[in-house]
C-alpha cells in the first residue's frame, strides 16, 4: 500500500503540468487577439493542443479526432487531477462523447465514425438521448417507438413514429441516438435497433418540460413518421439493446464521483463556517458538527473506496460488486447534503434560485436540494440500484416481472 | 499509487481466515460462548502459531517488526469470525510497552508478548470515561479500580493507563490486585473490573501524551477494521438466509423488500473497508493525519456495523432472536466496538476538533 506515485508518474505529472502552464488561460501566441477570444474558442483551441499531446480523448483513434494512447487508468487520474487544479477544460461535456462516442467506435461502420466522431469530440455536435419513453422509464425495453424501412425520396429510409422523453438539453442538440423497435414480432429485447437521427428533420418536434427547479434542461420529443437513411442505425436490426449496452473500458473508473462528492463536503463546511444555526456560528454548534462528520464517514469511505477500485483496475484485478453500488452511494450522499444544508440556509429555503445566472445568497443550496433527487433518479433510479446490487451482486432471483 | 494489499498482507489475511473458518465455525463459537469464563486456548494457540501476536513488535524484540495494517487486517479477519480471543487487549499492551517502555522492560516483556509465552491486556476505562483517566499513583502504589478490561483474569500482565497520560504495567501476582469478572454482553471478548489496594505497579518510563494518543489510536483502528469484518459476515449470514428461507412457495431472497434492505446494508458497509484501510495507512505512514483517521474510522464503522447487524437480525425472522443463531453473537460484538475505548458520537466530537472546525 502506497498512496504516492512513482517516478514514472511523478514525472508524467510534471509533463502534463509543464503542457497546463504553457496552453492554459490560452497564450497570447495562440493567435491574433487571443486574450478576447470568446470562451468556446479558447476551449475549443486548448483541447486541440491538450489531444495532441495526449491528454484528451485517449481511448479514441487519431483516425477520429482522439489521442490514441494506451490505456493508463493511473496517467487518466493525473490529468484529471492536474487539469481540475487549474480549471483548464477536460472533454467536452455531454451525452455524445460520454455514450455516443463510445458506441460508434465500438458497433459504427467506418463512414459512421467518420461522420460523426471528430465533431462531437471538439464540442461542434451535440446529440440528445431517446430512450425512455412515457411508459419506458425502469422498464426501458417496453419501449414502444417504432420505425420502419420504407422507400423514401432518397431512397430507404427509416420512418420513426413515438415519443421519447427526458431527452436531456435536446432542445439544442442536432442530433440524437434512438431506440425504436423494428421488428415488431420480435421478443421484448429483441426487437430493438438503435438509429440515429438529425432533429431539423420534419417530422420531429421537441418540446422542453419545465422541471422542479423551474429550468428546462430535458425534453419530450415526438416523431411523426420522421425519416432519417437506412444506413444511419448502429449494429444490426434487432441488436439496439446489445448496441445501447455497449461502453468502453478505455480508463473508465469511479473516481470522479468519489471526489465529486469530497468537493460537495467541502463546500457544504465552507457554509457551515459561514452561517449562524439556532443563534450561533453553525461550525460550533454541536448536532451541526456531528451532523458533519457523520457525513465525512460516508464521504471519506467513498473516496478510499474509489481508490481501491482504481488501484484494482490499475493491477487489472476486478474490483467485485463495489462497482454496482457506486451510483446510490454517490447519491446518498448527495442527499445527506442536501439534508443538511436545507438546515443550514434556514430561510434561504423560502427563496428559489434564479434558472438563470447565479443565485445571490446561500438559496443556491436549492439547487443541491432539487438536483439530488434528480440524479438520484436520472440513469437507473436508486430502487432500480438496489435491485441490480441484489440481483448482480448477491446473486438473488429476479422477481417475476415479466421478461 | 497503489491502495490494495501486498500479495503477503492477502496470504497472512488468507491464512488466519482459513483457520478459523475451521477453529471457530458456528458449533465451536457457540461452545465458546457458552463458556466466557475460559480462555479460548485453540484459537489464540492458533493466532501465536501464525505469528500475529509477533506481527508489530519491532524484530530486535522477537517480533516481526510489520505495520499495524498488518495487524488491522487480522482483526477484521477475527471480526468476520467473531472469533472470540483476548489479541485486542493484548495488542494494546503490547503497543504501549514499545511505545512507553524502558529498554529493559520491553527486553523483559516484548518477546514473551511476541511468542505468547506471556498474555497481556490494557485497563484504560474508569466509571463513565475511557480516556483522560484520573488515577494515579500514591507514593509508589495504586488504589481505586479500573473497569472493562479485557480477558484480565488470564492476563499476566496489565498496561494501565493513569492520569497525565502515563501508563504503569501490574503483574498477574502483584500484590493488592483484585480481580472480578464482569457479566458480558460480548462473551466473544469478556471483560473484568481491576481493584488496587496499594497495589504495587511499575511505571512505564517513556510514557507521554504522543504515546497514549497512539495506543488510543491503534484500540480505534483494529476495533474499525473488526467492525468491517463482522459487518461484512453480517450481510453474507443475512444474504445466505434469503437464498435458503422459503415463504409463499419461493425463497425470501426473492421478494424486493428484502433485496432493497440487504442493498441497503451492503452500500454501507462495502466501502468502509477503505476507510479503515487509510486510517491504518495513516498510523504507519501519515502520522499528522493519524488521530483524526482514526477517530473517524472507529465512529463509522462501529455504528456502521452496529446499525447492519441490528437489519441483520430482522432479515433473519424469529431464528435471529434466538441465542443459537449466530448473528447475535455478532451483534453482541457490535455492541462491544461501539462502546469500548469511546462511542462513535465522542470520536466524532474529537474528529471536528482535530480538524479545528
Amino acid at each position: 500500500m502506497d498512496l504516492s506515485y512513482n517516478a514514472e508518474y511523478e514525472a508524467f505529472r510534471q509533463t502534463v503540468i509543464s503542457f497546463l502552464k504553457a496552453h492554459w488561460p490560452v497564450p497570447d501566441s495562440a493567435g491574433e487577439g487571443a486574450a478576447d477570444w470568446p470562451r468556446p474558442k479558447k476551449e475549443a483551441w486548448f483541447r486541440k493542443q491538450a489531444i495532441e499531446a495526449g491528454f484528451l480523448y485517449r481511448g479514441v483513434p487519431k483516425e477520429f479526432g482522439g489521442a490514441e494512447q494506451e490505456a493508463d487508468i493511473l496517467k487518466a487520474t493525473i490529468i484529471r487531477d492536474e487539469f481540475s487544479k487549474r480549471r483548464a477544460p477536460m472533454e467536452a461535456p455531454g451525452i455524445g462523447n460520454m455514450m455516443l462516442v463510445p458506441t460508434l467506435l465500438e458497433c459504427g461502420t467506418q463512414a459512421q465514425k467518420e461522420r460523426f466522431v471528430a465533431k462531437t469530440l471538439t464540442g461542434e455536435y451535440h446529440w440528445a438521448q431517446g430512450y425512455s419513453e412515457p411508459n419506458a422509464g425502469s422498464d426501458l425495453a417496453s419501449l414502444r417507438t417504432r420505425a420502419e424501412l420504407i422507400e423514401g425520396e432518397n431512397g430507404l429510409e427509416w420512418s420513426i413514429t413515438g415519443q421519447k422523453i427526458w431527452s436531456t438539453l435536446a432542445q439544442y442538440a442536432q442530433y440524437m441516438f434512438v431506440l425504436a423497435r423494428t421488428e415488431p414480432d420480435a421478443g421484448k429485447h429483441a426487437g430493438i435497433s438503435y438509429l440515429l437521427i438529425d432533429l431539423k428533420a420534419p417530422g420531429v418536434t421537441i418540446r422542453p418540460i419545465k422541471q422542479v427547479t423551474g429550468g428546462k434542461e430535458f425534453c419530450e420529443v415526438f416523431f411523426d413518421d420522421a425519416r432519417t437513411p437506412a444506413d444511419w442505425i448502429v449494429g444490426e436490426r434487432g441488436q439496439g439493446w446489445t448496441v445501447s449496452k455497449a461502453t468502453l473500458a478505455h480508463e473508465r473508473s469511479s473516481i470522479g464521483g468519489a471526489q465529486t462528492s469530497v468537493g460537495l463536503f467541502e463546500k457544504l463546511l465552507s457554509l457551515a463556517k459561514g452561517v449562524n444555526y439556532q443563534g450561533v456560528p453553525a461550525i460550533e454548534h454541536p448536532v451541526i458538527r456531528d451532523r458533519l462528520v457523520i457525513l465525512e464517514g460516508y464521504v471519506q469511505s467513498h473516496l478510499y473506496s474509489s481508490y481501491r477500485q482504481l488501484s484494482m483496475a490499475a493491477a487489472k484485478q476486478n474490483p467485485g460488486r463495489i462497482t454496482l453500488m457506486n451510483k446510490l452511494i454517490n447519491t446518498n450522499i448527495g442527499h445527506m447534503v442536501a439534508d443538511l444544508a436545507k438546515d443550514l440556509i434556514g430561510d434561504a429555503a423560502l427563496t428559489m434560485p434564479p434558472v438563470k445566472g447565479r443565485a445571490e445568497g446561500h438559496e443556491k443550496w436549492l439547487n443541491q436540494f432539487f438536483g439530488s433527487l434528480g440524479v438520484a433518479i436520472a440513469g437507473g433510479t436508486s430502487n432500480i440500484q438496489r435491485n441490480i446490487i441484489a440481483e448482480r451482486g448477491f446473486d438473488l432471483p429476479r422477481d417475476d416481472a415479466q421478461e | 499509487m497503489e491502495f490494495l494489499l501486498s500479495a503477503e498482507q492477502l496470504e497472512i489475511q488468507d491464512t488466519v481466515k482459513r483457520f478459523l473458518a475451521k477453529n471457530c465455525e458456528s458449533t465451536k463459537l457457540q461452545r465458546y460462548i457458552d463458556e466466557p469464563q475460559n480462555l479460548p486456548t485453540d484459537i489464540w494457540q492458533g493466532l501465536i502459531d501464525m505469528g500475529v501476536p509477533a506481527l508489530i513488535v519491532p524484530e530486535e524484540f522477537g517480533g516481526l517488526g510489520m505495520e499495524l495494517l498488518n495487524l488491522a487486517i487480522i482483526a477484521e479477519t477475527l471480526g468476520y469470525a467473531a472469533a472470540p480471543g483476548p489479541l485486542l487487549g493484548h495488542s494494546l499492551c503490547t503497543q504501549a510497552l514499545i511505545l512507553a517502555g524502558s529498554q529493559q522492560q520491553k527486553e523483559k516483556w516484548l518477546p514473551l508478548l511476541a511468542s505468547g509465552e506471556a498474555l497481556g491486556s490494557f485497563a484504560s476505562a474508569e466509571t463513565g470515561q475511557w480516556f483522560g483517566a484520573e488515577l494515579a499513583l500514591t507514593g509508589n502504589s495504586l488504589n481505586g479500580s479500573k473497569q472493562h478490561v479485557p480477558y484480565a483474569e488470564h492476563a499476566d500482565l496489565i498496561v494501565i493507563a493513569l492520569a497525565d497520560n502515563q501508563f504503569a504495567l501490574v503483574e498477574k501476582s502483584a500484590s493488592g490486585l483484585s480481580i472480578s469478572p464482569e457479566d458480558v454482553t460480548d462473551r466473544s471478548r469478556p471483560l473484568a473490573s481491576l481493584n488496587f489496594a496499594n497495589c504495587a505497579v511499575e511505571l512505564l518510563p517513556n510514557s507521554s501524551t504522543e504515546a497514549a494518543e497512539k495506543v488510543l489510536n491503534t484500540a480505534l483502528i483494529l476495533l474499525a477494521a473488526d467492525s468491517f469484518g463482522g459487518a461484512s459476515r453480517a450481510i453474507d449470514m443475512a444474504v445466505d438466509y434469503a437464498k435458503t428461507r422459503e415463504q409463499f412457495g419461493q425463497i425470501i431472497g426473492k421478494f424486493q423488500a428484502l433485496k432493497h434492505q440487504l442493498a441497503n446494508m451492503a452500500v454501507d458497509v462495502e466501502p468502509m473497508r477503505g476507510l479503515y484501510w487509510h486510517a491504518a495507512y495513516a498510523f504507519d505512514r501519515e502520522p499528522e493525519a493519524s488521530s483524526r483517521q482514526a477517530a473517524l474510522a472507529k465512529a463509522h464503522l462501529c455504528e456502521r456495523y452496529l446499525h447492519v447487524a441490528r437489519e441483520a437480525v430482522q432479515a433473519h425472522g424469529g431464528i435471529g432472536y434466538t441465542w443459537e443463531c449466530d448473528i447475535q453473537v455478532f451483534l453482541k460484538r457490535a455492541l462491544f466496538n461501539n462502546a469500548y475505548m469511546g462511542a462513535p458520537a465522542l470520536h466524532r466530537k474529537r474528529a471536528a476538533d482535530l480538524a479545528a472546525w
